[in-house]
């Protein structure tokens, strides 16, 4: 059945809404004029959110300015662990339903989290050392989201590793899907284990245990990362499909002679 | 027969339904050396063998932090309790700028002979509440809130109050 799988190489026509929605012509279109304005929206959410919360938020009680590092840490967590939901979603799309967008998209996104991932990685050490101590320990939060940055390598180099790319995007795949079981691990290690790093600060039950000065700069900032996240991973999409549709129009020409 | 596509589906739940089931065997298994430190109760519980090395966190005991100086290096004893039990501490070096009363510590270092931890390393664990000063000081004021005694009352009641000026 596996060798069945990897080896269709021409993607299973999908239905209904589904199909509709993730036309890559139909994306192409829809997103390409978006882009500069989704690109301007998302630099200045972002720089708004960091000079707030850098230069006008209040310093913390205990930890004086250092706390300003969550600006840019916390942000980066959030969209580093929600890039690896999106990237198991399209996974699952892929393996299931088979469609070449949700391939094209699971390529493009490894870079753009592992980026993120690898910003929350060294402000986190960054904040470590001054408050804690130590720039890195090897407690659960810590070591869970590394396992992100890990898994997130990995797709990168598993996605790109086959001459037939569909066996890369099969591969990768399962990779990303049975990584996914590490998102809720990063989420509860600070509940489920004694940590180093504190618990949650904003969590769905129970108020947010931030003063609202220093949380409206941090929503904000909030916005422009994830914002920032979507325009390039909609970009790189975008450009990713451009490529394959000038890929095959030149084989069609060099096939007409 | 099932179309491919919902065999695949059923296929990616089922196998998804197993790695989580063995994951979540592995942590649990695994739980204890997942913590990276243990709490003054369960070091009362388990009376770790003096010389073994081991992390010691919990919270810096209000009124007993005493410093002396040999030379120049301080040396400290305190206490780190948790609220039910409490492990006498004795550190020499110098603590992380966050130390102090009520902080959170996690503490590297072995028991002695004498039921004292000797501590190797101080890191200081901050708390998950981010509040200005004045916040911080208008609760200590209204009573509300004593840093030295553990983590600030329920978020709800000062992330939007109003201070003074």
């Amino acid at each position: 059945m596996n060798e069945n799988v990897l080896s269709r190489a021409v993607p299973a026509k999908t239905s209904g809404w589904l199909h509709y929605f993730a036309n890559p012509g139909r994306f192409l279109r829809f997103v390409q004029p978006i882009l500069p304005w989704a690109a301007g929206v998302s630099l200045i959410l972002t720089l708004a959110g960091l000079v707030w919360g850098y230069q006008f938020a209040p310093a913390d009680w205990e930890q004086g300015d250092a706390a300003r590092i969550m600006y840019v840490h916390v942000p980066a967590a959030w969209v580093a662990m929600s890039g690896y939901a999106m990237l198991a979603v399209c996974s699952l799309f892929s393996i299931v339903w088979r469609h070449p967008l949700a391939d094209i998209a699971a390529e493009e996104i490894g870079p753009i989290g592992a980026g993120f991932t690898f910003v929350c990685l060294v402000s986190g050490s960054l904040w470590g050392k001054p408050m804690w101590g130590a720039y890195w320990v090897w407690d659960a939060r810590l070591t869970s989201v590394l396992v992100l940055f890990f898994l997130y390598l990995g797709h990168i180099a598993l996605i790109r590793a086959f001459d037939n790319k569909t066996h890369g995007y099969r591969a990768a795949a399962i990779l990303a899907l049975a990584g996914a079981i590490n998102l809720p691990i990063i989420v509860y290690s600070v509940q489920w284990w004694n940590t180093l790093h504190q618990g949650n600060t904003i969590s769905l039950a129970g108020g947010a245990k931030i003063y609202m000065t220093m949380l409206y700069p941090l929503l904000i900032s909030t916005l422009g990362f994830y914002l920032s996240f979507l325009t390039m991973v909609c970009a790189r999409v975008a450009a990713a499909v451009c490529e394959r549709k000038t890929a095959s129009a030149l084989l069609a020409a060099a096939e007409r002679g | 027969m099932l179309k491919p596509k919902r065999r695949r589906l059923y296929l990616v739940i089922v196998s998804g339904l197993c790695l989580s089931a063995a994951v979540g065997l592995t942590l649990a298994a695994f739980s204890s050396s997942l913590t990276y430190f243990l709490s003054p109760r369960q070091v009362a519980a388990q009376h770790p063998a003096p010389g073994m090395s081991f992390r010691l966190g919990g919270i810096v005991q209000a009124g007993t932090v005493q410093t002396t100086l040999a030379g120049q290096t301080p040396t400290t004893h305190f206490a780190v309790t948790d609220g039910r039990a409490a492990v006498p501490v004795v550190f020499t070096g110098v603590l992380p700028d966050l130390f102090r009363e009520g902080q959170g510590v996690v503490a590297i270092g072995a028991m002695s002979g004498d039921g004292v931890f000797h501590a190797d390393e101080v890191l200081a664990k901050h708390g998950a509440a981010y509040m200005p000063k004045d916040v911080e000081q208008s609760l200590k004021e209204a009573g509300k809130w004593d840093p030295k005694f553990g983590p600030p009352p329920p978020a709800s009641t000062w992330n939007d109050m109003k201070v003074g000026s």
